[in-house]
């Protein structure tokens, strides 16, 4: 059984030479899958790093006359551009891109699924994590991360809308040109019965079947925008990703230091005798007849062991979760920074989508008023 | 042949007294007192040149306010100068000036009904007064028609709007239905003003002049209703008899009608889509602006060029509007006119063959009857006469209405051209700001950032 699917051409290049000139150091090919891997393995082993999102899998938010089958090429281009870019954010980041199956990803074209795998990382994998839904109940989340929780689900809701509204907008707009195009054909029709207004109404119809398929480069054009949106819109997504790590750090922390707050507490009940808390053994002990001074030592000995390797771990799992914040910060304000570049950018360039439009818009009616008063 | 002015080629629309579609749509701009829309149509555009100080490409807006549409800034072809001159001649020869306003709801026990005023003004010798005011219903309006068709039946008489929409359930007295009904009645009495032959016609001066009850007791007078209907059924019924013996030259004006009739209706069709298409790209663009602003509210350092976004889109939108505007004021009713004419001609057409079939019957007769031969021979020769005056006018008229067909129909495009232009040339002055803007902001945080 054969299955189709499309592989994507990787050429890296190194500057190597003082005179920046790039030489082609490898070259393999890729499928969407392997890029998934890629990334998977990336937020197992850098959960502190708000990891670049890929580019959607299936066509979305798409306006209806746009392909929405994966195979169309045009999805298939903007897809490539997408999975370039998702690399080159990783090659750029001062973290990732000295990581080596990122590397190998880049240069070993056979066996590299295998090198992954070997890595164990999917055994690594907290499967809590992957329960998208769960929520643990932290008792002192750092406020920090809850804003950043709000306002990735922000950005998240306000871009879905947004994309949604811009791919109506852009139904609607092809109407518009569209419809404009019938014009070219009944004007020229008609010029077939006029003598004096035949040519001015031939060429004006030519004109506005021009306008009618100028449509089709604008609304090309403004894809890329969206997919730019996109990006930031499947980002938000990465930045839930860093907030529910460190929920998740968070709350076992709190576990852990609940768990060893009630072992030293019945550890100091047994040492003195006394029963405030309630354990199962203590019933029995009091129903089935007490326990030896023997058999209380002992017990003592092995809570009192548990009690130390507890707090070793408490101590390593405080240090863990502090690094993890400080490291996890220092990723989100870099993520900031580049977002508020990128948007900015992407708001810009979409002005000047626009600005081309109205030009060639301009240039349209202009030849056409010229026909029209020619008639 | 009655009283003829010399034939105006240039205008129907455009004239000042309220003929101009695209210009000032409540016509009559010598009247100020007659309709206040075309002084709203310039406070409009003052408000856009108060609001956007740097937006210098739309603040020359005369082009807009010019009676015709050849404003002296746009790059004019040596016909459109033709034209133009002849725009500016007319004035002189028109004397008769006619406006339609104040649509009025009348409720009777029977029935409701709506009247409209209608103003003239004129400085012809054969009226009693230079000023009248009247109140008149449709049912008046299909009088008139109708008993200037029977005066003239092969004169290409001008249409009236429909008695009712036929597509989406409008009321009939909907105030959009109302308004493009007055507007459509306004040109047709100007187009009969306007006609060499028909602008004095009795029943027009008639219709033009008489109070209410002085109407109703003219109506009376004349053939009745069932003699005309009569007139219609031989017209239809001689009517194929006609086509076989139509000259070259009808038969030419028939094949064009058909034809243009073909046309002109899908014309009508698109450009009323591209006003559907239109309002719903506005409706969707004014759901999208707003979705900037909401997320300016989460964005700390994007806020200003959000918020400017959303403010461009915005602006982009009035544009829309006004684009749309343009297309309904101008393009629509002189497009949907000539679909109403191009029946009309269909009717044309028809009593000039029933005009024909009738001398065709009669010769008939006198080649087998030989009966009568005198008399047949007398009726022939009045039948002759009679058809060679219908074709004349008919012939005199065609090429008339075929002129004033070609200019509104270049007109109203030019206006649609027009419109366009000015609606890109707007978006573009505010997308251009947006992006003059945000360098300016680039500039000083590249100047704060500096040490």
């Amino acid at each position: 059984m054969q299955e189709t699917y499309t592989a994507y051409l990787i050429e890296t290049r190194s500057v190597e030479h003082t005179d920046g000139q790039s030489v082609l150091t490898d070259s393999l090919w890729r499928r969407y899958s392997e890029f998934e891997l890629l990334r998977n393995y990336l937020l197992v082993y850098y959960p502190h790093i708000v990891v670049p999102p890929l580019p959607e899998k299936r066509a979305e938010f798409v306006w209806h006359k746009l392909s929405a089958d994966n195979m169309d090429p045009d999805f298939v281009e903007r897809r490539r551009i997408g999975l370039e870019n998702f690399l080159l954010r990783i090659a750029s980041h001062p973290i990732l891109c000295r990581d080596k199956i990122f590397y190998l990803f880049l240069t070993q074209e056979g066996n590299w699924k295998e090198t992954v795998n070997e890595t164990g990382f999917q055994l690594k994998a907290d499967s809590r994590l992957k329960a998208l839904n769960a929520t643990f109940r932290v008792k002192n989340p750092d406020k920090r991360f809850t804003e950043l929780k709000h306002y990735s689900d922000e950005l998240q809701s306000v871009i879905s809308h947004l994309l949604r509204v811009r791919a109506r907008v852009a139904d609607r707009l092809y109407g518009v040109y569209k419809v404009h195009g019938n014009y070219g054909r009944v004007f020229s029709e008609w010029s077939a019965i006029e003598k004096e207004m035949g040519d001015g109404l031939q060429s004006a119809g030519h004109h506005m079947d021009v306008y009618a398929s100028s449509i089709d480069d604008i609304l090309e054009d403004e894809e890329h925008y969206a997919d730019q949106l996109k990006e930031y819109l499947f980002y938000a997504e990465a930045l839930r990703a860093v907030c529910r790590k460190h929920e998740l750090m968070q709350y076992d922390l709190e576990m852990a230091a609940q768990d060893l707050a009630s072992k030293k507490q019945q550890c100091e009940e047994l040492a003195t005798g006394t029963v405030r808390t309630f354990s199962l053994k203590g019933m029995t002990t009091k129903l089935f007849g007490q326990e030896t001074p023997e058999q209380r030592e002992a017990r003592i000995k092995v809570l009192e062991e548990q009690i130390n390797e507890g707090e070793q771990q408490l101590k390593s799992k405080n240090l863990e979760g502090r690094e993890f914040v400080k490291n996890a910060w220092a990723d989100i304000e870099r993520f900031k920074e580049q977002k508020n570049r990128d948007l900015k950018e992407a708001l810009i360039s979409y002005a000047v989508m626009q600005i081309s439009m109205c030009k060639k818009g301009i240039q349209i009616w202009t030849n056409a008023k010229e026909c029209f008063s020619k008639m | 042949m009655e009283g003829e002015r010399p034939a105006s080629p240039a205008r129907s629309s455009g004239l000042p007294a309220g003929g101009a579609e695209g210009d000032s749509p409540g016509g009559g701009a010598p009247f100020p007192g007659s309709s206040g829309s075309s002084t709203l149509l310039q406070g409009e555009v003052l408000d856009l040149d108060e609001d956007e100080d740097d937006l210098e490409v739309f603040s020359k807006d005369a082009s807009l306010m010019d009676m015709n549409s050849f404003s002296p800034m746009m790059p004019t072809s040596p016909l459109s100068m033709i034209n133009q001159i002849k725009f500016e001649d007319e004035p002189d020869l028109k004397d008769l000036f006619i406006t339609v306003d104040e649509p009025e709801s009348h409720v009777t026990t029977i029935e409701t009904f709506i009247t409209y005023r209608i103003i003239t003004k004129t400085s012809r010798g054969e009226f009693d007064s230079s000023e009248f005011e009247v109140r008149r219903r449709y049912q008046d309006f299909l009088w008139l028609k109708g008993k200037l068709e029977e005066a003239h039946p092969t004169l290409i008489i001008p249409p009236l709007p429909e008695k009712f929409i036929v597509k989406g359930m409008v009321e009939r007295f909907n105030d959009d239905f109302i308004e493009t009904r007055r507007k459509a009645l306004q040109k047709f009495l100007n187009r009969i003003a306007d006609h060499p032959t028909l602008t004095f016609n009795e029943d027009f001066k008639v219709f033009l002049t008489a109070q209410a009850w002085e109407l109703s007791s003219h109506k009376k007078q004349g053939p009745g209703l069932l003699s005309r209907m009569g007139q219609t059924v031989r017209a239809v019924a001689s009517s194929m008899r006609g086509v076989k013996n139509r000259p070259e030259e009808f038969m030419e004006m028939n094949n064009f009608i058909e034809i243009f009739s073909q046309k002109i209706n899908l014309i009508d069709k698109i450009s009323q889509r591209i006003y559907k298409e239109e309002r719903e790209y506005l409706d969707e663009m004014k759901e999208y602006g707003p979705i900037y602003i909401l997320w300016s509210a989460s964005e700390e350092d994007l806020v200003d060029t959000l918020r400017n976004v959303a403010s461009c889109i915005d602006r982009c939108c009035k544009a829309t509007e006004k684009r749309m505007s343009g297309l309904s004021e101008a393009l629509l009713p002189v497009v949907h006119e000539y679909v109403l004419y191009s029946e009309m001609l269909m009717g044309v057409m028809k009593r000039r063959d029933q005009i024909q079939a009738e001398l065709d019957s009669k010769v008939e007769a006198l080649t087998y009857k030989k009966a009568d031969t005198d008399l047949l021979t007398e009726e022939i020769g009045k039948l002759e006469d009679k058809v060679e005056c219908a074709n004349n006018a008919l012939k005199a008229d065609w090429e008339r209405w075929k002129q004033n067909m070609q200019n509104d129909i270049k007109s109203a495009f030019t206006d649609m051209a027009e419109e366009n232009i000015h609606y890109y040339e707007q978006c573009l002055a505010t997308w251009e700001s947006f992006l003059t803007s945000q360098t300016d902001l680039q500039l000083e945080e590249a100047s704060d950032d500096k040490p």
